[in-house]
């Protein structure tokens, strides 16, 4: 798809997720603005999904034959549940039901609701990418090509979990992994330097046996670049380091902690809105 | 007190360590995950003659958890073994959010459960696994008590589909169930017929229950003996059934008075049947060295406490 097109796209996404979070008062919409790009180029053009003869994805929980992405920082549910609804995983009028009573679209990502598109519950830090090297484990042992990605917070990085996972990977020599980590250098109570500093971890994660790279999160040319290009040695799985801004869109909240779980008011709504066109094709759910 | 012959006396992880050899023999989903005690829990078999199917962990047991959610993706049935503590305690919120609450068919199996496992003291003595676990949600939660019973519920619980907690355990005990037992999850094993008393026993010490209830016989007291190996879901029907019979209970547990099978027992007379119940299980205290048999001695879970605690209940009707 052509990078202009993707661009659009995240434009519409960003409207999407502003008005779930907007709608219930609550949410997260910084993680989920600054990941926006990934989502839309992971969704709309990297992966391999399984499609059915209308070019509609299909879902099936054991994902065989196709490339699985998981979420691990699971706070960012309104950027992944508004991907997996324009890529055609279920209805986009869905997405009025966020963190709504009997909604599938609950606060942080589950499987309790069988919600297509996802296949692990997410919300506790640390997780995912042990899910992850599990799902790309199980791959190998299937014989199936495909590739298994995960995205993690960078504050999420001061979980213990994600160092066992990280060691687990390189060992086990799952090259068919990709994770990549938010990189914003924000989390609930400030910076991450500030709150526990991660210090240098393109070099911790070379330390444990990964191939360690780094992409402008924001910049979709970029991102479309480097997971295409990323050279995956069989036996040596990937750590992007993908430099974002939290907020990343919408002016007076790029690159502001305090929009990590914080939700617009009528006036922010209507300043952000106006810096997101909608662009033809496209409309608001 | 129907007679329980034996001629064998082995521990019930070996009964594990068969079974899932077996498993992998049987079914080539099966993949077996430690953290540093693939001796401990008897793998050495399956390692030899499964080796890709076999993953190491070393000593991370919540990537172990994570990995095991992750390898169901993907059609495989991983079965994540360790210590009770560690497979439990340890990983509460990874077995919570990634197995649990995810609803995946993860098998954790767990050896060294309760007091017996005798010398390494109250660190590795876990007494609050059965509650922790039978709290969560979907979770199917069982306690065997010896070798062939273990080693018939390890094959059972690779062909349920969902989320299982297995406790088994280090101390050798005899093996008095039949080898050809078909186990089925959910259904409570009536031991022996009687009508003095309903106990209710799970774990490594439905034996010494077998001699409290030889002890009570002696004594013209023959008590209704009922193995419940699973505590979720538990056999509400056959509890019941005995305790409108008999008229009083006791439940017996290597395991916290708090959270564990007395406590699901006396949840389900409570609504349908009050009766008098006594609880032999240990009492809101951490465990400490010594061999197996001091410290069921000490914490009064041999067969003597029993046999009081049935005559307490039996004063109680």
């Amino acid at each position: 798809m052509e990078i202009q097109q993707l661009e659009h796209i995240a434009s519409q996404v960003r409207r999407d997720i502003l008005r779930m979070v907007s709608a219930v008062n609550s949410g997260h919409p910084g993680g989920s603005l600054g990941c926006t790009d990934l989502f839309v180029a992971l969704y709309f053009d990297v992966l391999r999904k399984k499609l059915d003869a209308d070019g509609k994805p299909v879902f099936e929980m054991d994902g065989k034959d196709e490339d699985l992405f998981f979420l691990s920082n699971g706070h960012i549910s309104p950027v992944f549940y508004s991907v997996l609804a324009r890529t055609g995983y279920f209805s986009v009028s869905e997405l009025a039901t966020f963190r709504k009573l009997d909604s599938r679209l609950q606060g942080h990502p589950t499987t309790a609701e069988h919600l297509p598109g996802v296949r692990i519950a997410s919300g506790s830090l640390g997780q995912g990418l042990s899910v992850a090297a599990g799902a790309a484990f199980a791959k190998r042992l299937n014989k199936d090509d495909k590739h298994v990605y995960v995205l993690m917070g960078d504050g999420e990085q001061q979980e213990g979990q994600v160092w066992e996972a990280a060691q687990f990977a390189p060992n086990k020599k799952l090259g068919n992994l990709t994770a990549i980590i938010d990189y914003n250098l924000a989390q609930i109570d400030g910076t991450t330097m500030g709150v526990n500093d991660n210090r240098d971890l393109a070099a911790k994660y070379k330390a444990f046996g990964w191939n360690v790279t780094e992409m402008q999160g924001n910049d979709m040319g970029d991102i479309i670049k480097t997971l295409k290009d990323a050279k995956h040695d069989p036996e040596v799985p990937t750590l992007i380091l993908m430099h974002t801004l939290m907020g990343y869109g919408v002016d007076f909240m790029a690159g502001n902690y305090k929009w990590h779980g914080t939700a617009l008011n009528e006036e922010q709504m209507a300043n952000a809105l106006g810096q997101l066109p909608v662009y033809s094709g496209m409309e608001d759910y | 007190m129907k007679k329980f012959d034996y001629t064998d006396k082995k521990d019930t992880r070996s009964g594990f360590g068969a079974g899932i050899y077996e498993l992998g023999k049987t079914n080539p989903n099966v993949v077996a995950l430690t953290a540093d005690l693939a001796g401990s829990l008897k793998l050495d078999a399956f390692i030899k003659d499964f080796p890709d199917r076999f993953i190491q962990c070393g000593i991370a047991e919540a990537n172990m958890i994570g990995v095991s959610a992750g390898l169901t993706i993907g059609g495989h049935i991983p079965f994540a073994t360790t210590f009770a503590n560690f497979a439990t305690g340890r990983v509460y919120d990874q077995i919570r959010q990634s197995v649990a609450y995810s609803e995946k068919n993860v098998k954790i199996c767990a050896s060294h459960s309760g007091l017996t496992l005798g010398e390494d003291g109250a660190t590795h003595q876990i007494l609050e696994d059965l509650g922790m676990m039978k709290m969560l949600p979907n979770m199917t939660v069982i306690n065997t008590c010896d070798y062939n019973q273990t080693k018939a519920a390890t094959i059972a619980i690779a062909e349920h589909v969902g989320p299982v907690y297995l406790r088994f355990g280090r101390p050798v005990l005899p093996v008095f169930t039949p080898a050809d037992q078909k186990f089925e999850i959910g259904k409570a094993w009536h031991m022996n017929e009687g009508d003095a008393c309903s106990v209710f026993v799970t774990g490594n010490l439905v034996w010494e229950a077998v001699l409290a209830g030889e002890m009570l016989a002696a004594e013209g007291i023959e008590i209704d003996l009922i193995n419940i190996h699973t505590i979720k879901p538990l056999d509400q029907e056959a509890i019941l059934n005995s305790v409108k019979k008999t008229g009083c209970a006791v439940s017996v547990e290597e395991h916290n008075i708090w959270g564990g099978l007395g406590e699901s027992i006396a949840h389900v007379l409570a609504q349908n049947l009050p009766r008098p119940q006594e609880f032999i299980g240990t009492k809101d205290t951490f465990g400490e060295s010594g061999t197996p048999d001091q410290l069921l001695e000490k914490y009064g879970l041999k067969a003597s406490y029993i046999v009081d605690a049935v005559k307490r209940a039996i004063a109680r009707k």
